[in-house]
């Protein structure tokens, strides 16, 4: 992009037409299958606009049309760099073979490289895209939030202290031992490389050494190894920021006096702890206060994610601003506030936050890339034989001796001991990536300067790192067998007994007056159950069993996978709800038997709750199509909150007050928001198949002909017998001659006796409570 | 404790408890003074009521029933012996081990037995299987008394339905292994 101001005059048009043809060109190649050519035909009508423009200055005739670039220029090129980073991920996806074989992050630092090098042929300016504070500000934090946001937690906590030794000794030892053998190399060295001190060296190695999160989590999220590895390695790449930032700072400072005495090691020390725990600390108070914040959002669901990304963002810059780390406070506050969020928020904005966040952290690490692949284009490289390769040589070796050394030790004290091919793989995972080059870039210029050495160091052991080991770990984990992610979802007896567990071991260890692990933390839990859920979750909700909760959680996946399967023809047996609601038949005899009078049989509050979310996530679906125009509310939906209370209420004392024989006019009793579902979805395949655990009564009988358009809603309780019949129609209006229109659920009873109910599910179990609710619902 | 010295335990016990549970001989002494700062009456023997003491275990959902385990069928007292017997359960499994002594019975924390414990704590009528309304109690124990009777006896139906393969709907040993994953819970917790 043309760094001149291009403010709409004249005289760089041309050129700046042309620039935008390159770049035009060079999407359409990449979009080749998408023809993007109508773009380039209007890069050619802008330039000849331009030229047309030029023409007019001598005639001084009323410009109709103006060109004015530089108004838009920022954020016309951020939204250029985004979309071409979303079409390449695009891309990749089309061509089958090769996302398997590279991993992805590759292929976008070669796109970079491509990207870098057209613009250089351009004879353009390479815009410092990479620069370092537009990194570490807008580029990296979405990425760690999703980390943190999404960290397994009891895996995480689990191996804490193996994360902790990896992350603090690996990288102090991967620090010293590259900054110290480099010095050591570059002294016996004959060349100009003597000059380096041992300061710079060492903050050399503290910037290689560290792992890059980003990085890691590009390559291993498409190679599934187990939890285990993938919880230590990620783990690993996301403390050791306090690490880095410490001796990044401790040798840059110091570089510039040139010495380090005793007393600065054991600041550096202190300085490590207050650097990391201050961190986790600023993250968790914004962590709690976004779990508050959520607990009043009851009223304004619109804006509910807005708190979670808000928060964290300002736990971020807050500990950046006390030279904390910032990564820490992220995670800190991600993994804090979830747990509370997740309680208090509706559905909805919890699929928002996830799916924003995902976005984000996917462009962020699309991104990254590219500009990685760009910034080796433009910069200034001085390449040096010995040091670079040196560097590569020792970042492989320091890592092995670390991972083994480290090793020999934690299996001492854990349970579950770590093999050799997990040493293999946590030592062949320690991927270098931006940061260590955004870390290198922030170095400056008259300080050091071999500055432009030290980053063609770096990019090279990024380039080694992220294309050799990345491409090959994949094969490697095949060829040694480690064991994969298992995909099995959990279910509910693993739940019970992973508790049952704990139970037990927490027993055991106060028998033995052992305060172990499980002590502490069966303390914690007790300790948030009783003051700190109460005070963050909405008052209903705190109280709900944690078994309870991943219960309702699984009834209610099931309940929509069931509804997107279409659901038709029959339960499968392992649907706890039928099991438990034919538990309730026995109870409600008398109401088959009675067409005239309907009794509402008494429900348990659980049961309802369960019967309303099933229909709720069945019904949404024909939500899905209605218009949202207005900015400050969502439409009301009247499932949530308590509004469905209301409503099934009102709609009871109706229904009890009509008398048989009703019929309606169709048109009559369609309540605003029956128009717009009916409406919104086509007449054709509204059909209320897919509800799950909910039959559907809706038999329109079209009466005589003398009222063509009167619907009659049948009642189910009409029929003596719980046989299906006519399976797998839904709800369909049957005219005394028996041809059917798309049902239009009105709301009538009719007593007659050949009533033929149509069933949609064949499973004769669900009650009538359940036809009760859904005859109401229809008329919601 | 000076006056207690014919209590104390003597070299040969030590001996046989290591060779009966594999503990070492720091954790059988460390064990011993435990057993003796809860044995209140004295006696060499704990009650059921000196385990109640323990605070913590009180308010442990499943704190009875891991007591009841370590009281041998139908008696009320439980020696040092029975003691670390028990224990000895929990103890982590050591790879050098299994090599030691192939004729000699399967040591008590051999995985099986680790998964039988378990099991046994469920199973309170030594019938080989959990009924569903043994189920039904540990859930009550575990979830507190705000629950209706209804749900929990849906997630006890459904825990039944995932778990069991041969029909029966209750939970042999078997299914329990393989559908609560125990086994490689054991693994990371024992």
């Amino acid at each position: 992009m043309p760094s001149r101001t291009g403010a709409g005059s004249g005289r760089s048009l041309p050129e700046f037409g042309l620039l935008l043809l390159v770049i035009f060109v060079l999407l359409e190649g990449s979009l080749l299958p998408l023809g993007a050519a109508s773009s380039t035909s209007k890069s050619c009508e802008e330039a000849k606009q331009g030229h047309t423009e030029v023409h007019n200055f001598t005639k001084k005739a009323f410009p109709v049309l103006g060109v004015d670039y530089g108004h838009i220029k920022n954020p016309f090129e951020i939204s250029l760099w985004v979309l071409l980073a979303c079409l390449m991920k695009l891309g990749f996806h089309l061509i089958p073979r090769l996302s398997s074989i590279v991993p992805e992050s590759c292929l976008l630092i070669v796109v970079g490289l491509l990207v870098g090098g057209l613009i250089k042929l351009a004879r353009e300016e390479v815009p410092p895209v990479l620069d370092s504070k537009f990194f570490f500000l807008y580029l990296l934090p979405p990425i760690i939030l999703d980390a943190g946001y999404f960290l397994p937690i009891r895996p995480f906590m689990e191996n804490l202290g193996t994360i902790l030794m990896f992350a603090v000794i690996g990288t102090l030892w991967n620090a010293f031992f590259i900054g110290g053998l480099l010095y050591g190399i570059c002294q016996i060295s004959n060349s100009d490389l003597t000059a380096i001190g041992i300061l710079p060296c060492l903050l050399f190695g503290s910037i290689i050494s560290a792992v890059d999160p980003v990085a890691v989590l590009a390559v291993f999220e498409e190679i599934h190894i187990n939890e285990l590895l993938h919880i230590l390695v990620f783990g690993e790449s996301l403390l050791n920021d306090a690490v880095t930032v410490v001796l990044y700072h401790l040798f840059e400072e110091f570089s510039v006096d040139g010495s380090v005495t005793v007393l600065d090691g054991i600041l550096g020390v202190i300085s490590f702890l207050v650097v990391a725990l201050g961190g986790v600390l600023f993250g968790a108070m914004y962590g709690f206060l976004a779990a508050l914040t959520s607990r009043f959002t009851s009223h304004t669901r619109v804006i509910e994610p807005l708190f979670a990304f808000l928060y964290s963002y300002m736990a971020y810059l807050s500990a950046e601003v006390f030279h904390l780390s910032g990564i820490m406070a992220l995670i800190a506050c991600g993994a804090v506030m979830r747990p509370y969020i997740e309680a208090n928020i509706s559905h909805k904005s919890h699929t928002t936050i996830k799916y924003f966040l995902k976005m984000l952290s996917s462009v962020s690490e699309t991104l990254i890339f590219i500009f990685l692949g760009v910034a080796t284009v433009d910069g200034r490289h001085s390449w040096n034989w010995i040091f670079v390769t040196m560097s590569v040589v020792l970042c492989l070796v320091a890592r092995v001796i670390g991972v083994v050394g480290l090793t020999f030790i934690i299996n001492k004290f854990r349970i579950v001991k770590l093999t050799t091919k997990d040493q293999f793989i946590i030592a062949y995972g320690g991927l270098r990536g931006a940061i260590a080059f955004s870390l290198g870039f922030l170095l400056k210029e008259d300080h050091f300067h071999m500055r432009d050495m030290f980053l063609t160091a770096i990019i090279t052991v990024i380039f080694f790192t992220v294309f050799v080991q990345g491409m090959t770990i994949k094969p490697l984990v095949e060829l040694l067998a480690v064991k994969k992610k298992q995909e099995a979802k959990r279910s509910i007896n693993e739940e019970i007994h992973t508790q049952f567990l704990d139970h037990l071991l927490t027993g055991i260890e106060d028998i033995c007056g052992h305060y172990g692990h499980h002590h502490w933390k069966d303390k914690l839990n007790r300790f948030n159950k009783k003051y700190v859920k109460k005070f963050l979750i909405v008052s209903e909700r705190s109280k709900e069993p944690q078994l309870i909760a991943f219960y309702h959680k699984m009834e209610m996946k099931q309940a929509i996978q069931l509804v997107e399967s279409g659901g038709g023809s029959k339960l499968p047996s392992a649907v706890p709800s039928t099991v438990s609601m034919q538990n309730i038949q026995p109870k409600n005899p008398p109401a088959t038997t009675k067409p005239a009078e309907r009794v509402l049989p008494q429900l348990s509050k659980g049961r309802e709750e369960e019967i309303r979310k099933i229909l709720r996530s069945n019904l949404q679906r024909t939500r899905q199509r209605l218009h949202s125009y207005n900015r400050h509310t969502l439409v009301a939906d009247p499932y949530e909150d308590g509004f469905s209370d209301l409503i099934l209420k009102k709609q009871r004392m109706m229904i009890k007050e009509m008398t048989n024989y009703l019929t309606v006019p169709a048109a009559a009793p369609d309540s605003p928001t029956m128009v717009r579902a009916r409406l919104a979805s086509d007449p054709q395949s509204y059909n209320m198949k897919p509800v799950s655990g909910g039959v559907p009564t809706i038999q329109v009988d079209l009466a005589s002909p003398q009222s063509p358009d009167s619907v009659r809603l049948l009642d189910e309780l009409g029929e003596a017998d719980g046989k299906e019949q006519e399976k797998d129609q839904g709800l369909t209006m049957k005219l005394p001659g028996g041809s059917s229109r798309p049902n239009k659920p009105g709301e009538t009873e009719n007593t007659r006796e050949q009533q033929k109910l149509t069933r949609c599910l064949s499973d004769p179990g669900p009650t009538a409570e359940l036809k009760e609710l859904l005859c109401v619902v229809g008329e919601v | 404790m000076g006056s207690r010295a014919s209590t104390l335990l003597r070299e040969e016990e030590i001996e046989e408890i290591k060779k009966e549970t594999g503990f070492s001989h720091s954790q059988i002494t460390r064990l011993y003074s435990r057993f003796t700062s809860l044995d209140k009456g004295e006696n060499g023997t704990l009650s059921r009521e000196d385990f109640q003491r323990i605070p913590e275990l009180a308010i442990n959902p499943l704190g009875d029933r891991i007591i009841n385990a370590f009281f041998p069928e139908g008696e009320d007292q439980v020696n040092f012996r029975g003691f670390m017997r028990t224990l000895a359960h929990f103890r982590p499994i050591e790879d050098n081990e299994k090599n030691k002594n192939p004729t000699a019975s399967e040591p008590l924390n051999s995985r099986s037995n680790k998964l039988l414990f378990a099991f046994r704590l469920y199973d309170l009528d030594r019938d080989d299987k959990i009924s569903r309304d043994e189920l039904l109690q540990v859930l009550r124990m575990m979830v507190g008394v705000n629950i209706s009777d209804e749900q929990l006896g849906s997630i006890a139906d459904r825990t039944i339905q995932e778990a069991d393969t041969n029909g029966d709907s209750c939970i042999s040993f078997q299914e329990f292994i393989k559908a609560s994953l125990v086994e490689k819970l054991c693994e990371t917790c024992f």
